[in-house]
């Protein structure tokens, strides 16, 4: 299902989608010629709950993310450029090389630091909503985590303090092991995690949860949005879970593309490797956001490959930008880590 | 020149600051520990009660609330208490609160403080006598401040909570009783200043928090023998004065550092290699450390007596480095 917005807001939602998947997608061929080095994360197969979840926010509010933030960052409208050279180390990086894929951090969209530990947000994300209280400013807080993040110890010690305080920030959990090996899904307690379902994590401490379908994006936004209006009015934290399925590419150590995505494949995935078909074929939410959008005849397939081949050509030219930028001078590393 | 107690001047600061800037927060309340002083601190409760929090015992939780409110515009002040607890919450302060500014590339400016009692402080046995502040400035990113005076402790919480960068305020229970002077109106201490705070000519007693006031007490002790003993007290470990320890030890040629970190990787062992890295030459014998020795904390009063930088203990390393 749409959201229920107008249609240039949808085309937007579907340009931001590609804009992430193209993004993603580009990064595995830079990483296996080794232009960058160390471990990455993609949003692949999570757009459908990013992209239109981040639009339910204000431009002052706060949001936090963890190792898969490309897509929170993108979603948000960063500049794929900076981002970009920042993921590779160079000088031209939202960060100057200092953060790399984990850090980016971007404090006139909101991120003001991003950890690697998944669980080390969470009360990160309380304090900002404290201080938006206490300074009365009006933001709230998003923080966006996995379900991993709820085995760490943090994750219960924040959802306790943001409760008793009504501090106002939202818990985004991206579940997108439905399906996947280890974790909880709409079916089982995880081999990691004997809460089942996740939300009775958040309930426990009187947080109100649901949890939802995070490849609709209709439902992601209707849901945001009116968790965010109760925040808003003050009436404390909000949980959601988000469930999703694990993009295919994600499952080994490294990040494999094994289909570059076109949107021609959302009508017809017979070119694309057995493997990895009916992942493509039922559970993209990128292309089930696409067939939806020419289902409900508020696109053509070629207005969707004309704002498809648009956002390639800005990738492209993102990629060329970073790889061209200066590694910063060495030098750089041991200075500004104080005010 | 007025005098007053320790903790009261810790109070004064806390009020002035409480009272000049509405951002601060103070976040957990022991600042005055468990001392027979502690209602002292009821009062600056009452007359703040939203900016006084009492959090549940979630270090992990409220070291990262803090933080996270200090990225967003507060300046929280945080009471780990005791210094044992800040392993509870070292992920935030270790992980998340030093690495933010550099990892940001220096966009985010993290202006909290985290004030924790630290050291042996009479009974408290193994997990409740951690010095913690060895491992912290092993841990880039971090501002470390130990105050030892009533003047020190009131200028340098000030300097501390007006910094933009994550600060460790470690204190020491058994000074909340030392009386000193306090000017009215006196002025915040700069950080990186390290304090001469007695004169001497024979030996360098290079010391840091408590031990400051027991080598005070060693140093008049001997000058009955006509030891000249100078006590230098570094005040912050994080920036480090490495200029005013140098003065005073190319003056007396010899060195004594007294600290109540265990002895191995411990301020002591830090500040010994700096002075070897550079003034060898200036050393006319080697210099000595007394710390805690390398084991657990135990229960018992002898125990854990033995084990801390005792006065014998002292003063055996400053007859060693005059022979």
């Amino acid at each position: 299902m749409l959201p229920k917005l107008p249609r240039e807001t949808l085309l937007d939602l579907c340009r931001r989608m590609f804009v992430i998947r193209h993004f993603e997608e580009s990064l595995v061929p830079l990483h296996d010629k080794g232009v960058f080095g160390g471990h990455y994360h993609l949003y692949i197969g999570q757009e459908a709950t990013g992209v239109p979840a981040l639009s339910c926010l204000g431009g002052d509010d706060y949001l936090f993310t963890t190792h898969r933030n490309h897509g929170h960052l993108l979603a948000r409208g960063a500049d794929p450029k900076k981002l970009c050279a920042e993921i590779l180390g160079r000088v031209d990086g939202y960060n100057k090389g200092k953060g790399g894929s984990f850090h980016t951090v971007v404090p006139s969209l909101g991120f003001l630091h991003t950890s690697a530990v998944v669980a080390g947000i969470i009360p990160l994300a309380t304090g900002t909503a404290y201080a938006a209280k206490a300074l009365k400013n009006g933001r709230i807080t998003v923080c966006l985590f996995g379900d991993g993040a709820l085995e760490e110890g943090a994750a219960p010690e924040a959802l306790n303090l943001a409760s008793l305080w009504k501090l106002p920030v939202l818990f985004l959990c991206e579940n997108n092991g439905k399906y996947g090996a280890g974790r909880a899904t709409s079916a089982a307690q995880s081999s990691t995690m004997a809460a089942f379902p996740l939300t009775d994590l958040p309930k426990a401490y009187k947080v109100p949860a649901q949890q939802i379908d995070g490849l609709d994006s209709g439902t992601v936004h209707a849901t945001i949005s009116q968790a965010v209006e109760k925040i808003r009015r003050g009436e404390g934290p909000q949980f959601v879970e988000a469930q999703t399925v694990r993009w295919p590419g994600s499952e080994t150590n490294w990040p494999s593309v094994a289909q570059r995505t076109d949107s021609s494949v959302a009508w017809d995935v017979s070119g694309v490797p057995e493997k990895v078909r009916e992942w493509y074929r039922s559970c993209d939410p990128l292309l089930i956001f696409i067939r939806e959008l020419v289902d409900a005849k508020q696109a053509t397939k070629e207005e969707i490959a004309d704002i498809e081949r648009k956002v390639k050509a800005e990738i492209a030219d993102a990629v060329e930008f970073a790889v061209a930028s200066p590694y910063p001078k060495p030098e750089e590393a041991a200075k500004e880590y104080f005010a | 020149m007025r005098e007053i107690a320790y903790y009261e001047a810790k109070f004064e600061a806390l009020n002035e600051i409480m009272a000049a800037d509405p951002t601060v927060h103070l976040i957990n309340g022991t600042f005055l520990s468990l001392s027979p002083h502690r209602h002292v601190y009821q009062e600056l409760a009452n007359k703040y009660r939203d900016r006084v929090m009492s959090p549940p015992i979630s270090e992990l939780g409220f070291c990262g609330l803090a933080t996270g409110a200090a990225m967003a515009g507060l300046r929280p002040i945080v009471d780990i208490s005791t210094g044992s607890f800040i392993f509870e919450g070292w992920p935030q302060v270790a992980n998340e609160a030093a690495n933010a500014f550099s990892m940001s590339g220096g966009q985010t400016r993290v202006p909290v403080v985290f004030h924790l009692f630290h050291g042996l402080r009479g009974g408290g046995a193994a997990q409740h006598s951690a010095s913690p502040q060895a491992m912290l400035w092993n841990n880039p990113g971090l501002e470390i401040v130990l105050p030892s005076s009533p003047r020190d402790v009131k200028g340098l919480l000030k300097t501390a909570v007006a910094s933009d960068n994550p600060t460790i305020f470690v204190d020491h229970v058994q000074l909340l009783d030392v009386k000193g002077d306090v000017p009215e109106n006196d002025s915040p201490i700069p950080f990186g200043l390290a304090h001469v705070k007695r004169k001497g000519s024979d030996v360098t007693v290079i010391a840091t928090s408590y031990m400051v006031q027991r080598c005070l007490q060693v140093a008049e002790r001997l000058a009955s023998e006509r030891i000249s003993a100078e006590v230098v007290d570094p005040r912050t470990l994080v920036p480090f004065d490495m200029a005013t320890l140098m003065t005073s030890v190319e003056k007396t040629g010899r060195v004594v550092i007294v600290d109540e970190t265990h002895q191995s990787c411990g301020v002591a062992a830090e500040i010994a290699a700096r002075i070897v890295e550079s003034g060898f030459d200036k050393l006319k014998a080697p210099l000595r450390r007394v710390s805690t020795l390398d084991v657990p904390v135990s229960y018992s009063p002898p125990l854990e007596d033995y084990i801390g930088p005792r006065e014998d203990r002292i003063i055996e390393a400053i007859r060693v480095v005059l022979r």
